[in-house]
Order: structure tokens, then sequence, then C-alpha cells
């Protein structure tokens, strides 16, 4: 019985498995480095009472969503540009997937040198890691697309342009979504690594000065913020992600 | 090979470009050298020395944080895969997974575990393992259930299965498993190192960008650049050389 | 005193040879051939014999390499032909429609209005037995329902010639046999030519007016044989005699091409 409501119900279980796991840890480990999870909830609650926090969380947010709109449309336009040209695919595509391994915070001096300190090179940042997933998935969906369909759309006589617009995009779609989705946490952790240096405000800024200060509050309350925003929207993003894969149940 | 010619260009051409922009002073060095001098710079680095013990103590923890994540995410993989309650409580984990921020644990990671390496690998090492775990369960789920039935009929024991039918089927989701956690580890390591710590890679550059030290900034990013993409390189390779035997795809 | 129907399609010498990363393969012909309108034309052969290429060859989907073929008096240039649909093996249904989209796709460029739109998806609907399942998606439907969507899709553009490439060559035994008949009530209904590629000679020889058999790589016509089944048959004719004698015919010519097609230097 315990095993269907499981079943049923994985994420609620999980959470309080994860719960259960954090007061725990807290009780080996001690007040110096861990706040147990109802101080952290209620602390964080206190915080999002404050003007000044949500004027960090704007902060953040704005510079956050430019940069996943510039992710988006580039990796779009990147992964589509070489989706429809297979020599231009097979040319670049080591180049995208070394994107994807290298360890993009090396390059963020380089991001302050180029964009100074603030807000541009926090979105260029969070840019820099959202494009390349959306850039990958979208080459990866094109060339996923089963020829059959093709050659259908030409047994039916559609222009190229038409078989573009009407077979290619809605049949790469699903990937290209599950890139979006990717591209989206990326982006966040991006944006939010941009502002642990050489920024006055934004979240990742109270982070960075938390663990310069050893506020163990803040650091909790605001990790606790960020790993909620993250989950339930890649949840959410996850689900739709299944419905794109399923049309109809 | 037309291809790596055009590769090969993909690559000069930029660089040619910037080399001349930077010579004419159109990029100054305070923001960019010229890449000859970067190139330069690197050469006598490596040439004298100069950062050998960062280059060790940053390998060292990235293998560490490697090795240890791929046994760990191998073992647990499996694990879980003859477990399936236990999956079904993990799987919204996994699919979240990388949406969390990892490096918002750092602090708590040093609190814990004090300044030495152990916060570095255990970063890369968290960032590595889910990856590893979840390869490891699509390798074991790629494995037909006939061929399980095929194996008792033939009386092979565990571990003869194991080697001659779990593993040979198992085995390119284990690569691209391993591929991830490699770049994982690099990623979680240099990352932290680069946040808060006294010693490895990413603190030197840090420390080179906070001293406005562009000569030593600039080759050791290259540095790790040409690392990251040279292991990744060697990695595709080897595993395009067993695709190869196995006659796949 | 000429009674018989005139030519729809007409193949003239043709051949089709490409390049590819195995050197230069030389896949089809030379083939002369003619299909007559309205009947339904079947074509077998060992697997690799260049069938699906020389239905490629007639759709325009592949150029011929050499030759020329005539479709309702006029050669064919390099773009599918007006008239002309196409049912192929592998499931070819759109997933993200569902399949009262899927089957008036092939309608959306052409100046219909909606009123005809909805009328010959009906009709296909009602032909396909799919009219229960016009919202369902593909991927909530059998392997011979998808294929029956693909049909529809093709018929409501009310081809005059139809191309089917091995259609039911993913599906079981039963459902083969019942698609069959319900393949010559299109052909009935429509009034179409019917070009039917099959590996399947039962299949072949209860279907098709007439049998073309194809010899290994690369593939010319052996043989024609006519059926003479009369215009209102079903998948019962495999009770009558000449069933058996015109099967064994097949068979016949097929099993030294079918043996030489087995040896490891044709693949």
């Amino acid at each position: 019985m315990i095993r269907r409501t499981i079943y049923a119900n994985p994420s609620l279980f999980l959470v309080i498995v994860l719960l259960a796991l954090w007061q725990i840890v807290f009780w080996l480990v001690g007040r110096n480095a861990l706040l147990p999870p109802l101080e952290t909830i209620l602390y964080l609650a206190r915080l999002l009472q404050t003007a000044r926090f949500w004027g960090h969380i704007a902060e953040t947010g704005t510079a956050f969503v430019i940069a996943l709109v510039i992710s988006v449309v580039a990796g779009l336009a990147i992964g589509l540009a070489l989706g429809v040209n297979r020599l231009a695919a097979e040319v670049f595509e080591p180049f995208l997937l070394a994107g994807n391994s290298v360890p993009k915070i090396a390059l963020y001096p380089i991001v302050l040198l180029i964009f100074g300190i603030g807000m541009p090179a926090k979105i260029a940042f969070g840019a820099i890691h959202g494009v390349v997933p959306v850039a990958i998935f979208t080459l990866t969906a094109c060339s996923n697309v089963p020829p059959i369909l093709f050659r259908a759309a030409a047994a039916m006589r559609l222009t190229r342009w038409d078989m573009i617009r009407s077979v290619l995009l809605p049949a790469a779609l699903p990937d290209i979504f599950s890139g979006i989705r990717i591209g989206f946490s990326l982006t966040l952790i991006g944006t939010i690594l941009g502002e642990m240096f050489g920024s006055q405000r934004g979240l990742g800024y109270l982070l960075m000065t938390a663990i310069g200060l050893q506020n163990i509050e803040v650091i909790m309350s605001v990790t606790l913020l960020l790993v909620l925003v993250a989950a339930t929207v890649n949840t959410l993003l996850l689900a739709q992600d299944r419905r794109l894969r399923n049309p109809g149940g | 090979m037309r291809i790596v010619l055009y590769r090969l260009l993909a690559v000069l051409l930029p660089l040619a470009l910037l080399e001349i922009l930077c010579r004419d002073r159109v990029i100054t060095p305070l923001t960019l050298p010229a890449p000859s001098r970067i190139l330069l710079g690197l050469w006598t680095m490596m040439a004298n020395g100069t950062f050998n013990a960062a280059i060790l103590k940053t390998l060292t923890n990235v293998s560490l944080a490697f090795v240890l994540s791929v046994a760990a995410g191998i073992a647990a993989g499996a694990a879980i895969h003859r477990a399936p309650l236990l999956r079904a409580l993990l799987e919204p984990l996994f699919s979240t997974y990388y949406a969390i921020p990892i490096y918002a644990f750092y602090p708590l990671f040093i609190v814990v575990f004090g300044l030495g390496d152990a916060p570095q690998v255990l970063i890369g090492f968290m960032l590595a393992v889910v990856s590893m775990i979840v390869s490891t369960l699509a390798g074991l789920d790629s494995v037909p259930a006939v061929l399980g039935k095929t194996a008792r009929v033939l009386q092979l024991s565990p571990v003869e299965t194991i080697r001659s039918v779990t593993l040979p089927y198992a085995a390119p989701y284990l690569f691209t498993g391993v591929k991830l956690a490699v770049a994982y580890a690099f990623i979680g390591v240099i990352g932290a190192e680069f946040i808060m710590s006294g010693t490895g890679l990413g603190y030197e550059i840090r420390f080179a960008y906070d001293n406005l030290d562009n000569g030593v900034m600039y080759p050791l990013i290259l540095l790790i650049l040409l690392v990251a993409v040279a292991v990744n390189m060697s990695l595709d390779h080897w595993e395009r050389a067993l695709r190869a035997r196995r006659g796949r795809g | 005193m000429d009674t018989q129907p005139p030519i729809h399609v007409s193949l003239r010498g043709v051949t089709r040879v490409y390049d590819s990363r195995l050197g230069r393969t030389h896949a089809l012909g030379p083939i002369d051939i003619d299909l007559r309108r309205g009947e339904f034309f079947a074509v077998v052969g060992p697997s690799g014999c260049g069938k699906s290429t020389l239905l490629d060859v007639i759709a325009a989907l592949a150029p011929a390499s050499s030759g020329v073929v005539t479709f309702e008096g006029r050669p064919i240039g390099d773009t599918v032909p007006d008239g002309v649909g196409v049912v192929f093996q592998e499931n070819a249904s759109f997933p993200w429609l569902n399949v009262a989209d899927n089957i008036t796709f092939g309608l959306r460029r052409q100046p219909l209005d909606r009123a005809e739109i909805g009328r010959r998806l009906q009709y296909a609907l009602q032909l396909m037995g799919l009219q229960d399942f016009a919202q369902a998606f593909p991927s909530q439907l059998s392997g011979g329902m998808r294929q029956r969507v693909c049909i529809a899709r093709t018929l409501v553009m009310q081809p005059r010639l139809i191309l089917l490439d091995e259609p039911f060559g993913a599906l079981d035994q039963q459902t083969r046999l019942l698609m069959g008949d319900e393949l010559l009530r299109i052909w009935r209904a429509t009034g179409a030519t019917v070009l039917l590629i099959t590996h399947a000679l039962d299949e072949a020889a209860m279907l098709a007016d007439r049998v073309a058999v194809m010899s290994a790589r690369p593939g010319r016509i052996l043989e024609v044989i006519e059926t003479g089944w009369p215009r209102e048959r079903d998948s019962q004719v495999v009770s009558v005699p000449e069933f058996g004698a015109i099967t064994a015919r097949l068979w016949t010519l097929l099993r030294a091409q079918s043996m030489q097609a087995l040896r490891p230097e044709s693949v």
C-alpha cells in the first residue's frame, strides 16, 4: 500500500526524505555549518518581506530574463542554421560540444574585462551558459527527424521552406524544448555565478557576501530560494516536455 | 578531409583577426593581449614550471572527483536499477538535479570540511556522479530482456552474464556517462577553486585577475581550455573506435 | 480494335545508377514497362533488386540516370507530378498532428474551400474506417491504423496514380490480408491506377491484375504475369485453383533470383 502511494507521488516522498536527511545532517554537524529546515524556511519568509531582498531578486531576475532570451534566440538560430546544412553541422558540431565540457567559469574574467562590471557582464555570462545546450539540442533535434517524414512531405510536393516550417520544426520541437529547459537552468546558474563577483546587487552578490561573513542564515535561505525556484520551474517545463513528446496523453 | 580543413579555418581565421586587432591596438592589451603573446606566455610558463604546483593540484582534484564519481555512479546505478521503488523515488531528483546551483552548497562544505581540498573534490563529485548514475541506468535499461533469458538458458554465471551480455550492451551509455563525468569534474573543481580556494588553477586565475595580471591570467585560461578540449577529444576518439569495433550505428 | 485502357505511365530504357561511399551502384534497369490507366499492377522481386528505386523514379523522388518516364503523356522532371500519391512502408504519419490534421495536411496549399476539405476528410475517414479516431494521435494507434492514416492522407489529394512501397510490410499476416481487401475497395472506389511493390508473392497474386517479376540487382523485368481476376474481387480469391498456379509461377521465377540475391557479393 505504501509502495503504491510512493509510485503515485514520488516527488512528494522525495521532498520528505530530503527534509529528513537535512534535519539529520544538522543534528550531526551543528549550528556552525547548517540551519535546520524549519528555521531556514522561516528566515527566508522574513527576508521575502523586506523590500531590499526583493530588490536583489529583481536585479537577478532582470539579468536572468534577458540572458535567457538571448540564449534561446541565439541557440535556436545556431542550431537551425547548422541543422539545415549538413556540411556546416559536421564542421561545427565538435566546437559546440566542446563548449559543453569547458569550465566556463574560466572565461569569466574575460567577460568581465570585455563588458565591465555590472549588468552586461551578468547577462553575458548567463547567456554563454544557456546558448550551448539550446544550440546542441536544436541541432540534434533537426538531425533526428526520421527521414521518412521528409520523403512523405516531398511526395506531397511541399516546397523547401514549407517543409522546414511544417515538418522539420514541429518534428524537432520536443527535443528543442528539452534544450530550452536545460538552457533555462544553466542560464540561471550562469547569471548567479556572474553576480558573485564585481556586482553590488543581486542574489549572487548576497551569497558571496554571506560566504565572506560566514552568515549561515543568508547562505541557507538564498540557497533554498534558488533550489525551490529552479526545481519548480524545471518540473513544470518537464511536464510540458512530456506532453510535447506524447500528444493526446 | 575537407571537413578537418574547414574546422582548422574556423579556428585560425578568428585568431588571425584577433591578432590583427590586438596589434593595431583596436583591442587594448588591458582587455586582451594578442593571441601570439598569450601562446608565448603559456609556453614560457610551462617551460619554467611556474605553475606546476597549481596544475598538479587541480589535476589531482579533478581525477579524484572523476574516479570517485564513476565508481560510485556505476555502483549506485546498478543498485538503483534493481530497486524499482527507490528508482521511482529518485527519478524526480535526477531530472531536476542539474537545474540546481550546486555551487551554492560550496560554503556549506567549507564550513563542514575546512579549507582543504575536500570541498573542491566534493563539488566535482556531486556534479559528476548523477550523470554517471543516469547513464548507468540508461545502459542497463537498454539490455533487451530476451538476452537475460538467453544467458540463463545458457547457464551463464552472474559474473559471466555481466561480462559478456550486460557490459557490451551498456558500454555506449557508460561511455557517455564517463564523458559527462570528466566534463563535470573539471567544471566543478575549477569553479570551486575560482570561487573560494587558496590553491589550484582556478584560484590562480582569480588571483591574476584581481591583480590585473593579464600576462598570467590569459595563458592559464588557455591552458584550462586546451586541457578540457584535449581530454574531450581523446574520449571522443576512443568512443568512436569502440563503436566502430562493435559495428553499431 | 484496341479495347485496352490507355497507357497511364510508361518507362523506356530507365536505369538508375548512383555513387555512394561504396562506389558506383547500378541499382535498376534498364526497365521497359507500361501501366494502363486504372489497372492494379504489382511488382515483386528479391531483396535489393531495386523495387523501391523503381517506385522512387516513377514518383520523381529520385532521378532516372537514363531513359524516360512518362506520366499521362508528359515526361516527368525532377518534381513529383500532380496527381501522384505515395504510401511508404515506414510509418510516415506526423506525430504532432491528430488523425484529421494528418489527413488534411496535403491539402493546405491547394485552392480548396473549407467545405470541400471537410467533405474530402469525411470521405477518407469513412473509406478507411477512421471516423471514430479523427481526434486521436498516431501514438495512440496501432501500426495498421497508422498506415490507414497515411493511405487516407494520400487519398484526400485524389491521386490518379497511387504508388505503394511495401505498405503492409510492417504488419502481421492477418492485418495484411484485411488491408489488402481494403486496398481493393479503395482501388475500385477511386478508379485510380495502383502500383504495389511487395515482397509477398501471395499478396501480389491475389490483389493485382498484372504482376511483374524483377531480377536480382540490377533489377530488370523478367516477366509480367496476367492474373485475369474480375474487378470485383477480394482475398477469398485464394481458394480459386488458378491462384495456386500463379503463385507457383511467381515462386519458380523468383527462387533462382532470390538465391542469387542472398549471395554476399550482391549486398
